[in-house]
């Protein structure tokens, strides 16, 4: 944190200051390490053996705060008696199909409800026999051409766990409870049973941290928890960019929940995001799988009409029960006067999913030919992207190419001085790809709100005007619209762009965009035209427009309450008068979990809102994520739909039951619980399960990008990618300033003196780094930064490496790509790539060039 | 913050409180008269760094219509006038030599750029956009409708604004571009 979000990191060390203690897991030691309390080093990949200990350390000695445990968690949920867990089926749930390598999650049901089909199973329910894939059942080097291909017969499934929107999967309002937690299919003793083999002894051999070390974070977390005090968890992708990752964070989620550590000041997860707006780019996403406000995108098989839609868009209870209201007034918002209730609101204009259709999926349908035009904005996917090479190839097999960025990044220019053209795979003259490089305004060079980690828009105001050709995104788009539509036919197909709504004012001699039109537009209008004050307001009739109904609120009162900027000390610690959150400005989600269910603060210390039982509503120092009126022994009346099903105690109201789950009874297309799988490359066998890899991850067997096999000799280092505080991500906002490139010169990797002395790498020498991808080289760094592990009897090496170089971009400093290392493997409920924890060879000396580079890696691949 | 004896012996502090002689060895008429190139800027723009997502708000002094200096903003609640060594560089981001300012253009199997008018450059586009669509064009997959086109695909950056996603998911989507991707995703 302290090397990556350097600003945010101040308040950790305030907290220090007052005596929180720090505690930094990390592969390596950095700036965050050297100010925290206790650095604890850990093998990349094994955190889901770390945090189940230390929920096997809560559950195990009853140190979990019960009552927000009893009345705030799924705890005493009878879960079905069809249920096994990894504990019965040597690291497998039951319903796991080894034909198709998916689950079926029926099992994983509370007793008695009824659910939906989890993320992984919408598609191959009406595709039939789409075998999945799994690299434990198949050897290296037999590639099966076409399965994941874009537009083949075997569609993988169709998104991950927000196919249920922002809430949670369909499930009871009610499910049946032990809430003496005895019942032996109760949450809590299904738990319990889980994580009991997650003990002490299996953290020192899987994860590397000496007992003494686990017991210092097992006793802290747990002493600083409770009534007056509250732990949080901070994580970036170090968590997320694994086969496992959702699962990661689940794992975490269960301990916050057990520890009554979520909806309370001082408490949470909190995601570092990395880039400006990337909560933004979720929250209005461009991402395939959802629409604004995590609407699902809607599927072929399942959402022929807007009802259809609805009725599987996940739960009926709890505030995503008003869905069709942000949907209907979603298709408002675009389709305006020509979405009527008659046509279903020009539900039909929306394209339908068949499978997945992310970044990699499309990389690889650009190789097989059937992507032909592509629009790069703000993006480097030729250096920021995992499988660097595959990326390239498929740059390489397109029509045509926008790319908009300030610098002629390395995808703008890969025909031109590509790592393919230096090895002789490809020839400039060979590379039929059009290319457009349109240059791009810089942040002060326009105006409009990004989105931070806290879920806050801040709305920047221009400077001045972008020079040359230079031109905003939104300048880009509307124009692009705009031409488009002049060039329409009466062709039905163009139904949906004759009727869109594109008509914003224009501003200045550019004619650019009004940003605050498109602003308003976001936040949505009233019958009467009026900007709309709160999602709450948002109706399923067509009488309401919205673009997002998250941001609903953000031009209340037709002001632009992102920009407000009352200065922080003129108000309180909160701060809410400083931009504005969402949803509804609260800064702080479930914070009704900040009072006990009879609506008191837990304690005096914690207090943050609570239930003024004299004025009948909730209140306190932020906006309570509550109903303001709901008082705590509301119960609800039978067959009660939305935010009317959930009782006064229920906190989690984006929640079918209003729980925090700790058991996931549909959801997840890997499992109900975490559970530790090795990553797909790794050099230990998993010492937990028979299960060496999580079964149900996303595959790739590509001749363009083979795998590590596991275990393998021939790869012996664990490695993992990261950044350093004076670069950003592939390097084009970073290496072509001059202050930033004198600071981090070169790319080096980091290794311990004992694997130095071993290889005969000499610091500020050369190494070679080898995958089954491909090699680079980078300077060596000799640190005890990085130390040797010792893991069940044997020593295991960590390299350290940043991404942040490649071999143009403009940069002042060039080098070699890291993320070409990389292996496309995927966690299967977001597609998010494997790149934290990958295995490696590491070689002294530079790397060979041209035609060598290729047999090089040959001679690794076949062994 | 930290309140040790090693800040009350920290050159500077002593300096400032005049307990060091040296202090004024330093001062000059020149020292004396410079100024801030801040404080004779036209204008003075509210802004948000655009690297990591803490959202530092940034002060842009603008002169003669260049940026002159940006700086961290104290009122900001979240960095209390802090950025870090990206943010304290963005200046630079916005006026280094190396920003390309002007429309390139490759055309196939082409060896070197060749330059192109924006207003050109945007015909071209919109032209492959609408031809590339309708070629592409997928009505059903498998008996069902689909309303698509698989032949066009985008992967945008996590630093645009919200309103350009917004309007870049809203167009794609009425084109029927479901490939639309994001950082976010990676």
């Amino acid at each position: 944190m302290a090397e990556c979000h350097p600003v945010g990191f101040q308040w950790v060390v305030e907290a220090k200051a007052r005596g929180a203690k720090v505690f930094h897991v990390d592969p390596r030691f950095t700036r965050t390490s050297a100010i925290a309390d206790r650095h604890l080093p850990i093998r990349a990949g094994s955190d889901i053996v770390l945090l189940g200990a230390l929920i096997n350390h809560v559950l195990a000695n009853e140190l979990d705060f019960r009552e927000y445990v009893t009345a705030y968690t799924n705890a005493s949920s009878i879960v079905s008696d069809d249920f096994r867990d990894t504990e019965d089926l040597d690291g497998l749930f039951s319903g796991f199909d080894p034909d198709t390598r998916k689950y079926d999650p029926s099992s994983w049901a509370y007793a008695g409800g009824r659910q939906e089909a989890a993320a992984g199973q919408r598609s191959e329910q009406f595709e039939g026999g789409g075998r999945r894939e799994d690299g434990a059942g198949r050897g290296q080097g037999e590639p099966e051409a076409g399965e994941q291909m874009e537009g083949g017969a075997r569609h993988a499934e169709a998104a991950g766990a927000d196919q249920y929107g922002s809430g949670g999967a369909e499930t009871e309002a009610r499910p049946l409870t032990d809430p003496t937690l005895r019942h032996p299919r109760c949450v809590y003793q299904i738990l319990k049973r889980h994580f009991a083999r997650y003990t002490p002894e299996m953290v020192e051999e899987v994860c590397g941290i000496p007992r003494e070390g686990f017991t210092e974070l097992a006793e802290a977390i747990t002493a600083n928890s409770g009534r007056e005090r509250t732990t949080a968890w901070a994580y970036a992708v170090g968590w997320t960019q694994h086969t496992v990752g959702a699962q990661y964070i689940r794992t975490a989620s269960i301990l916050q929940l057990l520890l009554g550590n979520m909806g309370r000041p001082g408490g949470g997860i909190l995601a570092l995001r990395g880039h400006a707006s990337i909560q933004g780019s979720t929250d209005i996403p461009t991402l395939f799988n959802i629409l604004p406000g995590y609407l699902p995108m809607p599927h072929a098989h399942r959402h022929e009409n807007l009802d259809d839609y609805l009725a599987h868009a996940g739960a009926d209870t709890g505030f995503w029960g008003r869905k069709r209201s942000y949907m209907v007034s979603l298709l408002k918002a675009w389709w305006g006067e020509a979405a009527t209730e008659d046509n279903d609101f020009c539900f039909g204009h929306l394209p339908r999913l068949t499978g997945d259709h992310g970044h990699y999926t499309t990389v690889m349908a650009q190789i097989d030919g059937t992507v032909k035009g592509y629009f790069v904005v703000g993006e480097n996917p030729a250096v920021g992207s995992s499988g660097g090479r595959t990326q390239r190839l498929g740059l390489a097999n397109l029509d045509w190419l926008v790319v908009r960025d300030l610098t002629l990044v390395e995808t703008a220019t890969f025909w031109k001085d590509g790592p393919e053209l230096r090895t002789g795979e490809t020839r400039t003259e060979d590379v039929a790809t059009e290319v457009f490089f349109m240059p791009a305004a810089s942040h002060v060079e326009k105006e409009g709100t990004f989105t931070n980690t806290q879920r806050l828009l801040q709305w920047r105001h221009k400077a001045l005007d972008p020079p040359g050709d230079c031109r905003s995104e939104l300048s880009f788009y509307y124009h692009l619209g705009k031409r488009i539509r002049a060039r329409l036919s009466d062709d039905e197909i163009d139904r949906p762009l004759r009727e869109l709504t594109w008509d914003y004012p224009e501003e200045g001699e550019r004619a650019e965009p009004s940003a605050e039109a498109v602003l308003r537009e976001i936040n949505g209008t009233g019958p009467d035209g009026r900007a709309l004050s709160a999602y709450t307001e948002l109706e399923p009739d067509g009488s309401t427009r919205c673009g997002c109904w998250i941001y609903c609120g953000v031009y209340a009162d037709e002001v632009n309450q992102a920009a407000r900027r009352k200065p922080g000390r003129e108000q309180s610690w909160v701060a809410p008068e400083w931009g504005w959150a969402w949803p509804a400005n609260r800064r702080t989600l479930y914070n009704r979990a900040s009072a006990d269910p009879q609506g008191r603060p837990w304690s005096e210390r914690k207090a943050y809102v609570w239930w003024d039982a004299d004025r009948g509503e909730w209140t306190g120092h932020d906006v309570p994520d509550f109903e303001k009126d709901k008082p705590p022994d509301y119960l609800p009346p039978e067959g009660a739909l939305a935010e009317a099903a959930l009782a006064g105690t229920d906190p989690f109201i984006m929640q079918a039951d209003g729980k925090g789950w700790l058991f996931a009874p549909a959801g997840l297309a890997d499992g109900p619980l975490p559970t530790h799988y090795e990553p797909h490359e790794s050099p230990l066998r998993n010492p937990l399960y028979g299960q060496q890899a999580n079964p149900a991850r996303r595959i790739y067997h590509r001749e363009e990008a083979p795998y590590n096999p596991p275990q393998s000799p021939r790869f012996p280092y664990v490695l993992t990618t990261y950044r350093l505080t004076e670069h950003h991500t592939a390097g084009a906002m970073s290496r072509p300033l001059a202050y930033l490139a004198e600071l981090q010169p070169e790319l080096f990797c980091e290794v311990s003196p004992l694997l130095a002395e071993r290889l005969g790498l000499v610091n500020g020498g050369w190494a070679t780094i080898v995958t089954s991808r491909t090699a680079i080289e980078a300077r060596v760094l000799v640190t005890d930064r990085v130390r040797p592990l010792r893991l069940a009897g044997r020593t295991v090496h960590q390299i350290g490496l940043p991404y942040h170089w490649g071999w143009g971009g403009g940069g002042l400093v060039t080098g070699d790509v890291a993320n070409d290392l990389l292996p496309l493997v995927l966690d299967p409920n977001v597609y998010i790539q494997e790149g934290k924890a990958v295995t490696c060879d590491l070689r002294p000396g530079r790397r060979p060039t041209g035609r060598a580079l290729l047999e090089l890696i040959q001679e690794y691949r076949d062994g | 913050m930290a309140q040790g004896g090693w800040i009350s012996r920290w050159p500077v502090l002593r300096q400032l409180r005049g307990e060091n002689a040296r202090g004024s060895a330093a001062r000059s008429a020149r020292t004396d008269a410079l100024r801030p190139r801040t404080e004779d800027a036209d204008s003075v723009a509210r802004s948000v760094c655009p690297y990591c997502a803490v959202g530092c708000g940034q002060l842009v002094y603008v002169k003669d219509g260049r940026v002159t200096q940006i700086e961290g903003d104290p009122d900001s609640p979240i960095s209390r006038g802090r950025l870090c060594p990206k943010g304290s560089a963005s200046k630079q981001l916005v006026t280094h030599p190396g920003r390309q300012t002007q429309v390139l253009y490759r055309r196939p199997h082409g060896t070197e750029w060749e330059s192109l008018d924006l207003e050109t450059a945007m015909d071209m586009i919109a032209d492959r956009v609408v031809r590339t669509r309708r070629e592409t064009w997928q009505q059903e997959e498998g008996g069902k409708v689909v309303r698509r086109t698989m032949g066009i695909a985008s992967l945008g950056g996590a630093t645009l604004d919200n309103e350009e996603n917004y309007l870049m998911k809203k167009l794609y989507t009425a084109l029927g571009a479901i490939q639309v991707e994001n950082q976010a995703r990676i």
